[in-house]
């Protein structure tokens, strides 16, 4: 790792500032991909400014069936919620399996969907869920939000402080893990919504996360596992590489899918 | 036996210190002065180095120097060696490259060695070694063994044309040409040997210490045998004469096979801290481990397996091509040719038997012993041939491994080894009732009625541990003997230290060898304590491999016991006025049999320290060495049954049950021994279905972390169900076996007989992924 120097930030107005001050600079929310890379040296920021202890970005508050997740807050947190759990156990199970404990107590809902590992679980849990991230300086739909790989809307220094979303009908949450990483090789969120089925696949995907419009539109009529048997996935966007070809993710979609829709609760 | 001695599940002396943070490894140790090294290492699988300047890098904050191969050559130091000389069939002896402990003119691997920075911090160091320029002409690599043979492949050193290292043969061919040709049946069948990262818990470090006063080295390294890492520097690569060089491997966590070997590492830190004159530290880092250490298997071979009209085997025919990668590491020609082909007899009377052996350079890590090392390829490849002629054949895999089980010992096989004992029935008797062989049917429609697909597979396993009679070894081209030496240290007090040649690295010795002395002797555990991994306080040995710590170390400490339990029985007899005949040792007491005279054992030790009243001529002291060399090898069965489910939406496999029956001999301590297979068949399950070394067609490591290299964990694996059959073992005073091999070596062929059998065709290769499962599954795909 190359020198750094650690901001521990209060509060959103400090990190912000922070990060104007040091171009160079990056925010830090966990860390899980970062501090990694840095260690690779891959990574160079200047400065490091954690937004963990900013308090007001951490914490689950739900109002009727609207939910807000603090960007600060860890996998841990949002798996542990029963009064999440109660409205959307989806979310807590994808939660809850992303990487081992270490990373679930360290990690952060923000971090995650910032960083935006085509292979991360919460990027297909929020397009899934139609969220909205909001950030210092607005709130973007979650379908204008996740760009490509490793790419976002964020413009240079915005920060994500929060993510919203409704408590759909029925949610489910199915994914395959690469047998190495434990990473989704393809993970598969169903969600039964105000404005319609939404279906958002990760780990799959040539650049990144997205939707499936041919299974939204069958579940939409049929909300069952079995009206996916006929729909076709296409493998020519999908991602190739020493674990996975393209075709057998492909597969992967279809099976996670039916198996997200099976155990939607 | 009593609750310390041999059989008793003593629970490991050495965890405390293991479990609390408090074992001491070679990145633990400072010494006044240190400095920290980093190794410049290629990018590259093959290029020519036209020129390397560290000006800049010299010039960096904390860097105390760059030293690079010509420096090092020089300077003296030896190239790295092979220590076991193997000849091709036409008699010439195989063709080693000459291996640069800091690459010269031309670099072999991604991660070969160029130059070492030594800096302030390790911070520093690698700072500087990203500053070393080097100027270097790409040239063209090859990764596969096979690809390399090819006629227009790289050619990687100008020794060996056509990168062919040797081309070894064993076994009569003619007999078996024939036996084939008139066979009633012939299977054949092509295997792939995975190729394996070792991956210990502990990347290997080292600390170079040059003293100038005394003009004398210490080296601390992560070695399983110190010694030999000691007369290898001395003899071979003129680092320093042995009196003047110590290596000491302290903590050592795990080596499976890759801290056999002297690396450059090793001599290069040594050498750099004369040079630099303070002492040298280097650790390695994962990715760097997965780049340099010698890596396990990768072998491609063709089986023909022939059998009479009663489905008796009549012979068998191999032609294997094994992959040494860029250098020929320290018994990598032994692995592939004394370690695997004199196995490839198994458990089965098979009266002709042919090998052929073609080692391949190619630019990749050199490939070494790894857990098993040579005996997992045999047994994959025969197991594999067994269970497919079954299913060929029509009978059943159990039936037709009994119809060809050797039942009288000792047996000469037609490939060198001549098995002293066993039992295979017991052991394939044992697995199939663990296993409720006879209820899979039931079990396999239930799974159908599920939508999952149902296997089980079975793997009958032989191997050759206590490794070595040191005459036979060395006629076969050894370079050292394999024998083992222990000393007993019984102090004043009765308090005893056992000096032993052999080297702990996760298999428990501190307790077993313990427990050897504390049966032998009726005296407690805790007064026992085992020495080893300092060549300056232990005496020559050989260190720790083969599964040979248990059959040869502590056989070793049985010959130095003897001789010191006869000088007590001496003194004793002396102190109560006794027939030296009639003196019996029973729990901490030497008696006189049938009187109500003893002497405490204290009692015994002290008098032979104080020497006041001893024999006439005797000489003061209770302290014995033996060395002790074994007349065989020890010959570990078993067998292992694997029961899978198989997910056909995706390809997983599930393990639902995995027995194994093992052969061991006498145990020492069963705990230890159910975790040595415990870790064996996490090994043996690793390889199976996830564990897959891949370069790209230039030479680059794909698999250079764990993201990319999947290693088995707790929940990729079942609760395995062990049991123990015992036909001792008449080669050595203790009927020890070996166990730490076994696991690794029985576990691949039964999972894959078990996956192959669910799927309902032979298409598959190791590691069986899920997507190659799938794929397996739907061959449209």
């Amino acid at each position: 790792m190359y020198a750094t120097s650690y901001h521990r930030a209060s509060s959103v107005e400090e990190a912000v500032k922070l990060k104007s001050a040091n171009e160079e600079g990056k925010y830090l929310s966990g860390g899980m991909t970062l501090i990694a890379t840095m260690k690779q040296r891959l990574a160079a920021p200047s400065d490091l400014i954690d937004l963990r202890h900013i308090s007001t970005l951490r914490g689950i508050s739900i109002d009727g069936r609207k939910v807000t997740i603090g960007a600060a807050t860890p996998h841990a947190d949002v798996a542990a919620s029963r009064e999440l759990a109660a409205i959307c156990p989806a979310i807590c199970k994808l939660a809850g399996h992303i990487g081992d404990p270490h990373v679930r107590h360290m990690g952060t809902i923000g971090g995650s969907i910032a960083n935006n590992d085509p292979a991360a679980d919460y990027p297909a849990g929020l397009l899934g869920l139609g969220a909205t991230i909001v950030t210092d300086r607005r709130s973007i739909p979650a379908d204008d939000f996740f760009i490509g790989l490793f790419e976002t809307a964020l413009e240079e220094g915005e920060m994500v402080t929060s993510v919203t979303f409704n408590a759909p009908e029925k949610a489910g949450y199915a994914k395959f893990n690469n047998p190495a990483s434990r990473f989704a090789m393809t993970g598969v969120f169903v969600a039964k919504t105000a404005g319609g089925v939404r279906v958002a696949v990760t780990g799959a995907g040539s650049s990144g996360v997205f939707r499936h419009p041919g299974f939204e539109q069958a579940l939409g009529s049929n909300w069952s596992a079995d009206a996916l048997s006929n729909v076709a996935v296409d493998a020519s966007n999908l991602m190739a590489d020493m674990h996975a070809n393209a075709e057998y993710r492909a597969n992967l979609v279809k099976v996670m899918a039916k198996r997200a829709v099976a155990s939607a609760g | 036996m009593g609750v310390e001695g041999i059989g008793a599940r003593v629970t490991r002396k050495e965890d405390k210190r293991f479990l609390t943070g408090k074992g001491r490894y070679t990145d633990d140790m400072t010494v006044p002065g240190m400095k920290y090294a980093y190794f410049v290492r290629s990018p590259y699988a093959h290029a020519k180095i036209r020129n390397i300047d560290a000006t800049a890098a010299k010039a960096m904050p904390g860097v105390i120097d760059v030293l690079d191969g010509k420096q090092l050559q020089a300077d003296g130091i030896g190239n790295l060696i092979c220590g076991w000389m193997i000849h091709s069939k036409d008699g010439t002896p195989m063709k080693m490259g000459a291996w640069h402990p800091l690459a010269v003119d031309t670099v072999r691997y991604v991660g070969d060695a160029i130059a070492i920075v030594v800096a302030d911090s390790s911070g520093e160091a690698r700072d500087a070694a990203e500053a070393v320029v080097v100027d270097y002409e790409q040239l063209p690599a090859v990764v596969e063994a096979v690809a390399a043979l090819a006629s227009g492949a790289p050619q990687i050193h100008p020794e060996a044309p056509g990168n062919l290292i040797f081309d070894w043969q064993i076994g009569e061919p003619d007999a078996v040409d024939k036996a084939i040709a008139t066979a009633a049946h012939v299977t054949e069948i092509e295997i792939l040997n995975n190729r394996l990262s070792p991956n210990p818990m502990e990347p290997r470090a080292t600390l170079g210490i040059y003293d100038t006063a005394e003009d004398h080295y210490t080296c601390y390294t992560t070695s399983q045998n110190p010694h030999v890492a000691r007369l290898v520097m001395s003899a071979f690569y003129n680092v320093a004469p042995e009196n003047k060089l110590r290596v000491i491997a302290p903590d050592v966590g795990g080596g499976f096979g890759s801290k056999i070997y002297i690396y450059p590492e090793e001599i290069i830190c040594l050498w750099a801290s004369k040079k630099t004159g303070v002492p040298v530290k280097w650790t390695s880092d994962r990715t760097e481990a997965f780049l340099t250490d010698a890596h396990g298997r990768d072998h491609v071979s063709k089986v023909k397996m022939a059998f009479d009209a009663n489905n008796r085997i009549t012979a068998l025919k191999v032609d294997t091509i094994a992959n040494l990668g860029a250098y020929m590491s320290l018994f990598s020609s032994a692995v592939p040719t004394y370690l695997y082909a004199t196995l490839l007899s198994g458990q089965y009377d098979i009266p002709a038997i042919h090998a052929n052996v073609r080692t391949v350079y190619t630019n990749t890590v050199p490939v070494d012993a790894y857990r098993g090392a040579g005996r997992p390829e045999a047994t994959y490849l025969l197991e594999r041939t067994m269970e497919t002629a079954a299913r060929e054949l029509g009978v059943s895999p159990a039936e037709l491994r009994r119809a060809n089980f050797i039942r009288t010992f000792p047996h000469q096989t037609p490939v060198i080894m001549n098995y002293d004992a066993g039992d295979y029935e017991a052991s394939l008797n044992a697995a199939m009732q663990a296993a409720d062989w006879a209820g899979f049917a039931a079990r396999r429609s239930q799974s159908e009625a599920k939508g999952k697909k149902r296997g089980i597979g079975m793997s009958c396993y032989i191997e050759a541990c206590g490794i070595a009679p040191s005459a036979a070894v060395g006629s076969l081209g050894a370079g050292v003997g394999l024998w083992e030496s222990a000393e007993v240290r019984v102090n004043a007090v009765g308090t005893i230290e056992v000096l032993t040649g052999s080297h702990s690295h996760g298999q428990g010795h501190e307790t077993t060898f313990a427990q050897l002395v504390a049966g032998r002797l009726g005296v407690p555990i805790e007064s026992i304590n085992i020495v080893h991994g300092d060549t300056d306080k232990v005496q020559m040995g050989m260190g720790t491999y083969g599964s040979r710590s248990g059959a040869v170390g502590m056989s070793a400490v049985v010959k130095a016991l003897d001789k010191v339990e006869a000088k007590a029985k001496k003194i004793a007899a002396h102190l109560m006025e006794a027939s030296e005949e009639d003196i019996v040792i029973e729990n901490g007491e030497l008696k006189v049999a049938g009187t109500d005279k003893s002497v405490p054992w204290f009692q015994v030790a002290l008098a032979s320290y104080t020497a006041h009243n001893l024999p006439s001529g005797m000489e003061p002291g209770l302290k014995e060495t033996a060395f002790y060399d074994p007349s065989n090898f020890t010959f570990p069965a078993g067998c292992y049954i694997a029961e899978v489910e198989i997910d056909p939406d995706t390809g997983e496999t599930d393990i639902v049950q995995f027995v194994a029956a093992d052969d061991f001999g006498n145990i020492i301590n069963p705990m230890i021994v159910e975790g040595q297979v415990h870790g064996g068949i996490a090994q043996g399950i690793g390889q199976a279905l996830l564990e897959s070394v891949q370069y790209d067609e230039n030479g680059q490591l794909l698999t250079a972390s764990y993201m990319d290299y999947a290693m088995p964990r707790a929940d990729d694996l079942p609760s395995f169900k062990l049991s123990h059959q015992n036909t001792p073992c008449p080669g050595n005073p203790l009927g020890i076996k070996g166990c730490g091999e076994a696991g690794a070596i029985g576990s691949p062929p039964a999972l894959i007989n078990a996956i192959t059998d669910a799927i309902g065709h032979n298409k598959l290769t190791m590691p069986a992924t899920p997507m190659k499962v799938w794929q397996a599954l739907h061959p449209a795909h």
